[in-house]
């Protein structure tokens, strides 16, 4: 049942590289990541890829293969014809470190830039009281593994580095519209996820959605609630009237 | 090359759910805190636990208090327990998990708005809090999101995020460094590289917290990532510190087994709690052969029983497939060597008749996932197949159980790297909790041990220029690929040192180590320093062996069997051997292990009379039951 595959890896560092050509044993079962770590340990064994779980529940052996993101530990062979070459590329987002590993410290510093969960003073541990119902949204977000595989394929970053400073990318303003819908924050993250972190700049193609191995309905329910949430603020006529009354300092940039 | 230096009060290495615990402890009691980890932020091994953390908040049963969850955890470790971690665990879990609730966890709900709790193997009621099946994610992300909290705290405060609490991701450490080599002399630092450039770095430190999990690496058939190479273990070992109970590995009963890439991979004990059954070929609900006499009372004999009692667990005994992992590990084993397996050598699990296919995914997603991604089962349609899997190491740092400390000065260790807690065999869910609760005593302890410093002790430059010399060792060597000495560690370990042992097959697995630890002075690393895997293997293997050696040695030498630890030869449980706790420690040059028997202390008065008396006699020596007997009647 095993066959010999032609795998294409980009192997380089320092933003040199190139594809390198491997003929490899493919057996019953297997998945790329279990591809590639038989290039290390029979062809390469410097050969560089970020693994953990090898369950897809850690995030961290996004790649993209064959051109689409994909985590290697999920992406079974049996996908692919066995006449066909595979190309195995790193995430074209962020700067390569050395051949399918990436420097992902963009998405670390976007984490660190979006405040934290913030429950109302007075609420002491072990009495907090929710409803399922009322859990679950955020929840869905909370699913998120972090494979940074939405921010890689998201046109607003993908290839335009000059928008990185001013984006926070899906999976950081999918956290705010996470804090957001949580029961207990009181923080008021309208106006910041458009000004701060860049939420205007998404106009909902769903790529992201489309990357996202936990399935996460990125767009439609957490980007588009969120961008409507920022509307009803902006056009809300008693907060305009609120606003204008008590002048207060609230920006209406948009 | 230039070594990158940095001072810190706290070091801690590992970033799973103990280790951050721990640097969220120091840091908040005012110490500059490092978090070193060998994988990026938020991908520790603690992401893979799917079924929740054990406490006892009685929020679906109030009849729970810490003193059922003290007995079960003791009953679950055979009585092989350190009783004041079990203690100290069982009475502190709750207000652990309510306050990752107060830092922005979002635990599945009851009817009333509280924390949901589900039952599990081993637990007398529904204790563990959980979401979903994916629990340890949700631990990893909120104790993340707490770091990141107090790293905003610290910009408003001092203008500067990592002022007081900084993460040095996929930075691997390879030796403690302490004053002088004697096994007294304090802690100073550590040294390790970054794996990201191969570039070597030093921190100067006078506590050192050791939260870098498991062994799970020196076996084949494994739920545990890469990264456990039992480099806490061995760092502990080499720096003069002793390991405790490393005979006791938990082999968890379900494991993937198909396809072969998988085989391993976790099958979450959710799955049975919430109403999973397993059978053999023969369509046999298998357990009810296997209820060992010390549990007999505990469990229900027929499946109309076993069924009822998960809608009426006042009037019903629970189902045997909810035995301790170790019970049903060695069950599973069983029928397949009696030819009653699956067609890929497992037995089945079937959630499918017995749940509807909504109920299914709501309450197990990712193993409804898991399946269809990587086996291509569908587990409302289907039984899966599975079978015993390398999961966790009961061993590990023998420590104080108040502080985490070690018995090297300033070194602490808390999380899968400690041992004692959870005694032979740990129970699902035990984990998660024990994560959190020795955490913060170990951030705590390491916090206090800093305070009453007179002066920090100074790094030997003398062991950071051997540190120096053994880490760039491969890469300076044209030899064997380490790839291959691994894979024949984990064989032999897999099948001489497995789940079922006897004493020709651990000698046989001691000589083979031998014969590997010669190979791997001798491995070579192609390429160069920058992200270089053969590299890091090739020094991970030193970690490997070590350990490796130590479970064999102290396998070998316990004559009985009990929770994780099985002879073929000494099939019974022995009242003598409870008693006794197996030490190893490393040879003065680090090359070898010793092992030596230790008295365990007794358990203290309150403690022992939660117990009846039946129950006692199945475990402890008549002596010690005569001294329960004039205990109870004072």
């Amino acid at each position: 049942m095993g066959y010999k595959a032609k795998f294409r890896v980009w192997r380089g560092e320092g933003g040199e590289g190139r594809l390198e050509d491997f003929t490899v044993e493919v057996n019953e079962g297997e998945v790329v990541l279990d591809i590639i770590h038989r290039l290390q340990a029979t062809q390469a064994p410097d050969l560089a890829v970020r693994w953990n779980c090898k369950a897809g529940k850690c995030g961290s052996c996004s790649m993209e293969i064959n051109g689409k993101p994909r985590l290697g530990c999920m992406t079974r062979m049996s996908t692919f014809a066995e006449d066909e070459t595979i190309t195995v590329t790193p995430m074209r987002t962020f700067p390569v470190i050395k051949d399918l590993v990436t420097d992902v410290s963009f998405n670390y510093q976007k984490a660190r830039e979006i405040p934290s969960f913030t429950p109302p003073a007075g609420v002491q541990p072990g009495e907090y009281r929710m409803q399922q119902i009322d859990v679950e949204r955020s929840q869905e977000f909370r699913k998120c593994i972090e494979c940074f595989m939405c921010n890689n394929v998201c046109h607003v970053i993908r290839d335009h580095e000059e928008n990185k400073p001013a984006f926070a990318g899906p999976r950081f303003l999918m956290r705010i519209a996470e804090l957001d819908m949580h029961p207990y924050d009181v923080v008021d993250r309208k106006d910041s996820a458009q000004e701060d972190h860049g939420l205007g700049y998404c106009n909902i193609t769903k790529c992201c959605t489309e990357v996202c191995p936990e399935h996460i309905k990125i767009t439609d329910n957490a980007l588009i609630p969120m961008k409507e949430r920022v509307v009803d603020r902006k056009y809300d006529p008693l907060v305009w009237l609120g606003d204008k009354i008590f002048k207060r300092s609230r920006s209406t940039k948009g | 090359m230039e070594i990158e230096r940095h001072e810190y009060d706290v070091v801690v290495i590992g970033a799973g759910g103990a280790g951050l615990r721990a640097a969220i402890e120091a840091r908040q009691q005012g110490k500059r805190t490092a978090i070193v980890c060998k994988s990026l932020f938020g991908k520790a091994h603690t992401v893979m636990a799917e079924g929740g953390a054990a406490a006892a908040m009685g929020n679906v049963n109030s009849d729970d208090n810490w003193m059922v969850h003290f007995r079960d955890t003791m009953r679950g470790g055979k009585f092989l327990n350190n009783w004041r971690m079990a203690e100290l665990h069982a009475k502190e879990a709750p207000d652990r998990v309510w306050e990752l609730e107060a830092w922005g966890a979002l635990f599945d709900r009851t009817k009333d708005g509280k924390i949901s709790q589900r039952n599990f193997g081993g637990h007398q009621y529904p204790r563990l809090a959980h979401v979903g099946d994916r629990t340890g994610l949700e631990m990893i992300r909120t104790l993340q999101q707490r770091v990141v909290a107090l790293q905003q705290e610290d910009e408003k405060l001092h203008g500067d995020p990592e002022a007081y609490i900084r993460v040095f991701q996929e930075c691997t450490v390879t030796r403690l460094l302490k004053t002088g080599d004697g096994p007294g002399d304090p802690i100073s630092g550590a040294f390790g590289y970054w794996r990201e450039n191969g570039r070597f770095i030093l921190f100067d430190a006078p506590a050192v917290v050791l939260a870098t999990g498991g062994i799970g690496k020196s076996y084949v058939v494994t739920s545990n990532s890469w990264e456990y190479t039992g480099d806490g273990h061995a760092l502990a070992l080499l720096a003069g510190a002793k390991l405790i109970n490393m005979e006791f590995i938990q082999f968890h009963p379900t494991g993937m087994v198909w396809p072969p890439s998988v085989r391993g991979i976790l099958v979450t004990e959710s799955v049975r709690g919430d109403g999973g059954v397993l059978r053999n070929s023969e369509g046999r609900r298998f357990m009810f052969d296997y209820i060992p006499d010390v549990f007999k009372d505990q469990y229900a004999t027929t499946e109309e029983e076993g069924d009822r009692w998960y809608n009426d667990q006042a009037n019903n005994r629970r189902p045997p497939e909810l035995l301790p992992r170790d019970e049903v590990a060695r069950a599973i084993n069983s029928e397949v060597k009696a030819g009653r397996g699956s067609p890929q050598g497992g037995v089945y699990l079937d959630v499918s008749t017995r749940l509807p296919a909504a109920e299914i995914t709501r309450r197990l997603p990712s193993m409804h996932h898991q399946f269809k991604e990587l086996a291509d089962v569908d587990i409302t349609k289907e039984p899966m197949q599975v079978g015993p899997t390398c999961h966790y190491i009961m061993g590990g740092v023998e420590v104080d159980a108040d502080s985490a400390a070690a018995s090297v000065p300033g070194l602490f260790a808390a999380g899968e790297v400690s041992g004692g807690m959870h005694g032979s065999n740990r129970l699902g869910g035990n984990s998660l909790s024990d994560l959190l609760v020795f955490g913060r005593r170990a951030g705590a302890g390491a916090s206090a041990y800093v305070d009453g410093l007179k002066a920090r002790p100074v790094v030997s430059e003398e062991s950071v220029a051997t540190a120096r010399a053994e880490a760039m060792a491969p890469l300076e060597r044209d030899g064997e690929n380490p790839y291959e000495v691994h894979h024949e560690l984990q064989r032999t370990m897999n099948e001489l040192v497995g789940i079922i042992r006897k004493a020709e097959e651990i000698t046989q697995a001691l000589e083979a180590v031998e014969k590997l630890k010669e190979r791997a002075k001798g491995v070579g690393a192609i390429g160069g320093r920058i992200y270089n895997p053969g590299w890091h293997l090739a020094l991970d293997l030193r970690n490997m062996l070590l350990v490796s050696e130590c479970v064999a040695r102290a396998a070998l030498k316990r004559e009985e069997s009990r929770g994780g630890h099985t002879r073929d030869d000494f099939p019974g449980m022995s009242p003598e051997w409870r008693r006794k706790l197996l030490v190893c420690g490393a040879s003065a040059d680090g090359s070898s292990v010793t092992v030596e028997e230790k008295v365990q202390p007794g358990m203290r008065d309150d403690l022992i009379k939660l117990f009846d008396r039946a129950e006692l006699k199945k475990y402890i020596t008549d002596e010690e039951l005569a001294a329960f007997d004039a205990l109870v009647k004072e």
